[in-house]
């Protein structure tokens, strides 16, 4: 008896395993092995920053594509894109590193609380039902959206502030708190040699009378820092400077004459005195890229400070009334 | 037995405290704040500058698109600036300042107090009248009403339904105005069914209101066609759907327009203010509003100039009480809290209420019990629940197919929640995202 089911179940079994090769052989789909190579370096976050769905979409994409220009791993940076390189044989795409930058300085010292909010604790939910607990309705609601999408523990919210701050070592700019941010705040730049970093800590678009009230802190779009700039870098609209990080050059001048401190350096050593160095520094750039300069812009950055300001006193005086 | 709607409905305490309270002109302010968005659709577009002389019922801003509505001066005076304004949206927007000199009006508009019942006018002409006097639904949704007053080819109106319910809690504007100019609300009727064509109109009344259907009942003996049909208290009957489904017992499927159910719902404030429009050339610049609240020491029905601050409404009412947590724009269960007392009345304000501190906490989120009590009075039959969770882990294809779209904010479901939980917020939340896959989709 025994015997019998040996062998028949023997027989199914044998004859199954044939079906399956046959079936393996005939359907097979062929899969690149390098993609599970490249796979293999890579992080393993599944975080999207790449702009592929997963690490195992990139793997694919960057075995699929010609080169490597333009694919990047924002979480393993240029030692996991040499390494995936060296696999498919290519030259790793040379792409800055870039971290995000929270663009907001309104601390509950600088941006006094109007109203009390009591709803979800949640960004998103937040601005849809108004512009936030204080006068300034672009800054950092604080219900931290970005916290909950970092996957890296990079992004905190400080209790002191209310604001959130960026672990720089451990964000890989995947963008997901870009994404997060309903007031769009935070930004991907460009982390600069040695980490350092000139930008603009506010996207409040009021006119500078309005933004002022709202917080001690905030671009008041006077255009100062576009006049000073030797670079062209920085560019005021919507009663709000930008500073463009291609062309920024992180001489600091900017920083020097914003009169709120709107604009941020980030780990400069500290300044020697700085009257002399401003004087040399006029002298050079005079020559270099002033010339190439388009003339309509030049008078337009200069005339904005002078429209801007009398509108800003007459504003304040309005308020204090 | 009384109608209502079929699915869902809750009935919260009515705290209709303003009921019976004549309705008070109040003044012109010193400055009225007009803002340019004060409908759905498109912004106006302004038409004065800063130092023009303006008359109250004077155009100031065109509409700016097919959905949008004209803007009319409330007041006379001169355009101090046109500059941004926290309005109720919770955000400064685009407004026009009028500082007030005098109480001069545009001659075309007829002051006087009599009741003029015939018109000569097309259907086309009374359009094209409630398209130039800026009128929108002022039940609260603003929009524009001679949208939906042009039917879209292929579409036939059949009915007239007038929204007449006012199911939120504490208002009165509605209850007040039917009160007191209950045969010109009739004769805007009229209008209305001629400009669609049709014979037939109901105005539906909730049972809370039996002074107002009394009334009306007995003024509508002299018009035909118009029937007033009392109906159960349930929140939300006000609603579109809602009120198409107690009155004529037809359901509005997801996504389509009233108008494929036959009926053209307008709310019965925006019946009489298309009786100013088109019999007294008068365009929306004024609408009652409820200033209410259990602290409050005068809730008053009032009828206001568009652009006056609320905080000289509730000045009027008796100020505002010691212990007030929040000043609520419009009523409890759709209304929005105000950042500022300071936020202009304007075309969709039908109250002010003022909540105690005791009333307005928020209480403490649990878990989720699946006790299903959302899923009970949701009116558009829908899962809150679920829902909120779908939101909350952004899954948008599961929302979508839990029709999330088709929410109407109505706020049943966080009203019944034992766990107290935000479920309207979230949906609110994931609706918006939906809505935008959607149109980015057919695009």
């Amino acid at each position: 008896m025994i015997l019998i089911a040996v062998i028949s179940l023997g027989a199914i079994g044998a004859i199954g395993a044939v079906f399956l090769y046959a079936a393996s052989k005939k359907f097979e789909v062929y899969e690149d092995p390098r993609i599970a190579q490249v796979q293999e370096v890579l992080p393993g976050a599944n975080c999207g920053g790449c702009g592929y769905p997963g690490c195992g979409g990139f793997a694919a994409a960057c075995v699929k594509a010609d080169t490597l220009d333009g694919l990047l791993c924002p979480v393993g940076g240029a030692p996991v894109m040499s390494q995936v390189a060296s696999i498919l044989g290519m030259e790793a795409g040379s792409a800055e590193p870039m971290v995000a930058v929270v663009r907001c300085n309104g601390t509950c010292a600088a941006r006094p609380r109007v109203n009390q909010y009591d709803g979800v604790q949640s960004c998103a939910i937040a601005s849809t039902l108004y512009g936030g607990e204080t006068g300034c309705s672009f800054g950092c609601l604080g219900y931290g959206d970005c916290v909950s999408v970092c996957n890296f523990d990079a992004i905190h919210i400080n209790p002191e502030t209310g604001l959130a701050e960026v672990d720089e070592e451990k964000c890989t700019s995947c963008g997901a708190c870009v994404k997060a941010c309903p007031k769009s705040i935070i930004e991907l730049r460009k982390k600069g040699p040695k980490s350092r970093r000139i930008f603009v800590s506010c996207v409040n678009k009021d006119k500078g009378g309005v933004a002022k009230k709202a917080c001690a802190n905030a671009c008041i779009g006077c255009g100062k820092c576009a006049k000073e700039c030797p670079f062209e870098a920085i560019t005021v609209e919507n009663n709000l400077a930008y500073i463009d990080y291609t062309k920024c050059r992180l001489c600091r001048k900017c920083v020097a004459v914003c009169p709120t401190g709107a604009i941020h350096e980030l780990n400069f050593p500290p300044r020697k005195e700085a009257a002399p160095a401003v004087d040399a520094d006029k002298v050079k750039p005079a020559a270099a890229p002033k010339p190439v300069a388009p003339k309509a812009e030049a008078p337009e950055v200069s005339a904005t400070p002078k429209t801007e300001a009398p509108k800003v006193e007459t504003k304040e005086e309005t308020n204090q009334k | 037995m009384l109608r209502t709607f079929r699915i869902g409905g809750i009935h919260p305490p009515e705290n209709k405290l303003s009921a019976g309270k004549k309705i008070t002109a109040l003044a012109a302010p010193k400055q009225v704040i007009i803002p340019l968005s004060q409908h759905i659709g498109a912004p106006a577009q302004a038409v004065v500058k800063k130092g023009d002389p303006v008359k109250a019922g004077t155009l100031v801003a065109k509409a700016g698109g097919f959905v949008s509505a004209n803007i009319h001066s409330s007041v006379s005076g001169k355009v101090n600036k046109i500059d941004s304004a926290l309005d109720a949206s919770g955000y400064k927007r685009p407004a026009i300042y009028i500082d007030v000199e005098g109480d001069e009006w545009e001659e075309t508009i007829d002051r006087s107090e009599t009741l003029v019942k015939e018109c000569t006018l097309t259907s086309k002409e009374i359009v094209d009248k409630i398209a130039a006097a800026g009128i929108v639904g002022l039940g609260g949704a603003t929009f524009p009403t001679q949208v939906k007053l042009m039917p879209p080819p292929g579409s036939k109106a059949e009915i007239i339904i007038i929204n007449a319910v006012e199911c939120e809690p504490y208002l009165t504007s509605d209850h007040s105005l039917m009160m007191e100019k209950g045969e010109h609300i009739l004769v805007g009727v009229t209008l209305l069914m001629k400009a669609v064509n049709v014979n037939k109109a109901v105005i539906g009344i909730e049972n809370n209101k039996p002074d107002a259907i009394a009334h009306l009942t007995k003024l509508a003996a002299g018009y035909s066609g118009i029937e007033i049909m009392p109906l159960k208290v349930q929140y939300p009957q006000g609603g579109e759907k809602q009120l198409i489904d107690a009155v004529i017992r037809r359901q509005v499927k997801s996504g389509a327009l009233p108008i494929s159910a036959g009926a053209v719902v307008q709310n019965v404030g925006t019946a009489y203010a298309v009786y100013e429009a088109v019999q007294k050339n008068k365009p929306l610049f004024e609408r009652v509003v409820t200033v209410t609240g259990k602290a409050v020491a005068n809730p008053s029905n009032f009828l206001v100039r568009m652009g006056t601050p609320i905080n000289m409404l509730i000045e009027v009412a008796g100020g505002i009480p010691e212990n007030t947590g929040k000043i609520i724009g419009g009523g409890p269960m759709m209304g929005k809290a105000l950042v500022s007392a300071e936020v202009p009345v304007t075309k969709g304000s039908s109250g002010v209420l003022l909540l105690t501190k005791e009333e307005s906490v928020r209480k403490p989120m649990q878990d989720c019990i699946r006790c299903a009590k959302c899923v009970n009075v949701c009116p558009m039959g829908l899962n809150p629940a679920f829902l909120m969770k779908f939101t909350v882990y952004k899954d948008w294809d599961k929302a979508e197919a839990g029709y999330i779209q088709d929410c109407i904010e109505c706020g049943s479901c966080s009203y019944t929640c034992p766990a107290n939980r935000p479920l309207l917020d979230q949906i609110r939340l994931g609706k918006g995202k939906v809505m935008g896959i959607i149109r980015a989709r057919k695009s």
